[in-house]
């Protein structure tokens, strides 16, 4: 315990002899046989939470890529949660509601962000809800999550809203 | 070159009285390219009759109009050498010493209690020759749209082609309260005085579309939380809803006849075009194509739409027949053109195209399907031709703000309009003043 103390008194004062130098604090590199070395495990892992207390899922976002309605595999785990969620649970309906980024036309905007709710939809009836629980509707440009202009705001922008 | 990138800040404040106490935001229209080499015209003072202060100054307005077209430059008050109000004060020698190709004279003068008196003459300057003569009796309110009127008679006479001082054009702005979106749907003189606001709403407003005789604006509002298509009387603000189907609403086009109103609708399933016959509410499917068919325009002639479809895999511009038969592309550089309009002369359509990633305002000629793009920004889109054809009316951003712009079909003249606040967006252009 002594010995270990007057290490670190060592190690402290070697550096801030370091810092006084030149502005650098400098490996320990004596050989007095101390081998000083850093464990990894430390603090709480940031967790992704799936599902709230009722079991629904916590992803209400279905994303996009540029003037597409098709769901890629990573999108495709948020729909597939949403249908085990609603196929469990046989009185929940949902609304799909389709965007888009700011680009190109309003009115065309408009169609593609109801063709992406209704993708949404189709998936979800393939995987067993039944059609009559799910309503589509589409903002189109006019709804942006986020209303900067760049690639980051359209592709957060580019969506299907899943709304409980 | 460097004449045109020569920026001439000429701004026409004409919104300052306010008619609407909610609407506080003015509209501003900057000439940023062509605003010279225009034809010399001078344009003497009107001269008030009255007693206390002039209502309106016409000619200033008249002079603005004037400017504004970029086919006038009209003469500052001290290139006058003199200040003529009546016919028989006119002296052609020393206009034409100043290099004045035409000369404007006037006068206002109150006859009665909130009527006053304008009249006006129009003067060719080498020809020695009286062009045009008018007097109008009007209220003080009615001052402004007398200016604008004359401008207009003063372009036909000159240009031989209709002027568009006397036409309207409505908008959507759009701003922040308290965190809360604030959209409205606004109707605004030519050089953006006198706005009035025609709807507020929490929700989007888009798509306004004049009837042919420009006293009714059709719109798509969000209002009940999904689009629906909605006629609005501008004289007594009376609304109709005309289309509330499941599914999409949207995209309202008068027919030239005004007897019919194109639409987008998916309650089939998927967006289709559909032509509503207003007094007889009966619906008409016009598409049928599993892509989407939208933003349907009509041809001058009424006999056909033109519209925008991805069934070829992109945005693509297409014609049909009102009675049917094969969608025609007409589209066929880049893979996104879309919202199509025709011009008024039928031979031109304006529409939005994308070129290196940017969203553009381009002009197709029918006669051999060449487009010239006629923007170099990055996000521009509704583009409306002015009445006559000469100019188009676009939605584009600056410093990431909605503003509008125009430039001539010939890219010579352009104009910014710009908000004091907020954002303005979906312009549309009306139809000639009746």
């Amino acid at each position: 315990m002594k010995m270990l103390s007057r290490v670190f008194l060592l190690v402290f004062i070697v550096a801030i002899a370091g810092c006084a130098g030149d502005g650098a604090v400098k490996p320990d590199a004596d050989d007095s046989g101390v081998t000083v070395l850093g464990a990894d495990g430390e603090g709480a892992l940031p967790g992704e939470q799936l599902v709230d207390d009722s079991g629904r899922p916590i992803v209400m976002r279905v994303h996009f890529a540029f003037d597409s309605s098709r769901i890629d595999a990573d999108n495709r785990e948020t729909v597939e949660a949403h249908a085990a969620y609603l196929n469990a649970n046989g009185s929940v309906k949902i609304k799909l509601e389709g965007h888009c980024d700011e680009r190109g036309t309003r009115e065309y905007n408009l169609a593609l962000g109801e063709r992406r709710a209704q993708v949404v939809a189709r998936m979800l009836a393939v995987l067993g809800v039944d059609r009559s629980r799910l309503t589509t509707t589409s903002y189109g440009e006019e709804k942006p999550l986020d209303e900067a202009h760049g690639e980051a705001a359209w592709k957060r922008n580019r969506r299907v809203e899943i709304i409980y | 070159m460097l004449f045109l990138r020569k920026i001439i800040h000429i701004v026409f404040v004409g919104a300052l009285v306010f008619s609407s106490a909610t609407a506080n935001a003015i509209l501003t229209i900057t000439i940023t390219e062509g605003g010279e080499g225009g034809a010399p015209i001078a344009i003497a003072p009107f001269k008030w009759q009255g007693a206390g202060a002039l209502p309106q100054q016409l000619s200033d307005i008249i002079g603005a109009d004037l400017r504004r077209s970029g086919r006038f430059a009209p003469l500052t008050p001290k290139q006058m050498p003199s200040e003529p109000w009546r016919d028989q004060d006119v002296q052609f020698k020393e206009w034409r010493l100043v290099k004045a190709t035409a000369l404007v004279i006037g006068y206002i003068k109150p006859v009665k209690k909130d009527r006053y008196r304008v009249e006006f003459r129009l003067y060719d300057i080498f020809r020695k020759r009286q062009l045009a003569g008018y007097r109008y009796t009007v209220s003080a309110q009615r001052l402004r749209a007398v200016a604008h009127q004359i401008s207009d008679v003063i372009y036909q006479k000159l240009t031989g082609e209709r002027g568009v001082f006397g036409s309207r054009i409505a908008y959507v702005s759009h701003e922040r309260r308290n965190g809360e979106r604030l959209f409205r749907l606004m109707v605004a003189d030519s050089d953006g005085a006198n706005p009035q606001t025609i709807v507020t709403s929490g929700e989007p407003l888009i798509s306004p579309a004049w009837s042919p005789d420009g006293k009714r604006l059709a719109y798509v509002s969000f209002e009940n939380k999904r689009s629906m298509v909605y006629i609005q009387n501008l004289n007594d603000g009376k609304r109709f809803r005309v289309a509330s189907f499941n599914g999409i609403n949207s995209a309202p086009a008068w027919s030239p006849d005004g007897k019919q109103l194109a639409m987008t609708l998916s309650r089939d399933g998927n967006p289709e075009i559909y032509l509503l016959h207003l007094a007889k509410k009966r619906l008409q499917r016009l598409t049928f194509h599993h892509a989407i068919d939208t933003e349907p325009a009509w041809s001058p002639d009424g006999e056909s739409l033109v519209f925008t479809s991805d069934r070829a895999g992109a945005p693509q511009v297409y014609r049909k027949s009102v009675d049917g038969g094969r969608a025609q592309r007409l589209t066929f550089v880049g893979n996104y053109n879309a919202r199509a309009s025709f011009s008024p002369a039928s031979n031109q359509l304006t529409l939005v195209t994308r070129r290196k990633g940017r969203y553009n305002i381009a002009v197709l000629q029918l006669a051999d399907n060449s487009m010239q793009v006629l923007t170099e920004t990055r996000l521009d889109e509704s583009p409306t031709f002015s009445p006559n054809g000469r100019m188009v009316l676009y939605a584009t951003e600056v410093k990431g703000r909605g503003v509008l712009a125009s430039v001539s079909a010939d890219g010579r003249v352009r104009h910014l309009f710009t908000l004091t606040e907020g954002d303005i967006r979906e312009p549309a252009w009306s139809p000639h003043n009746p």
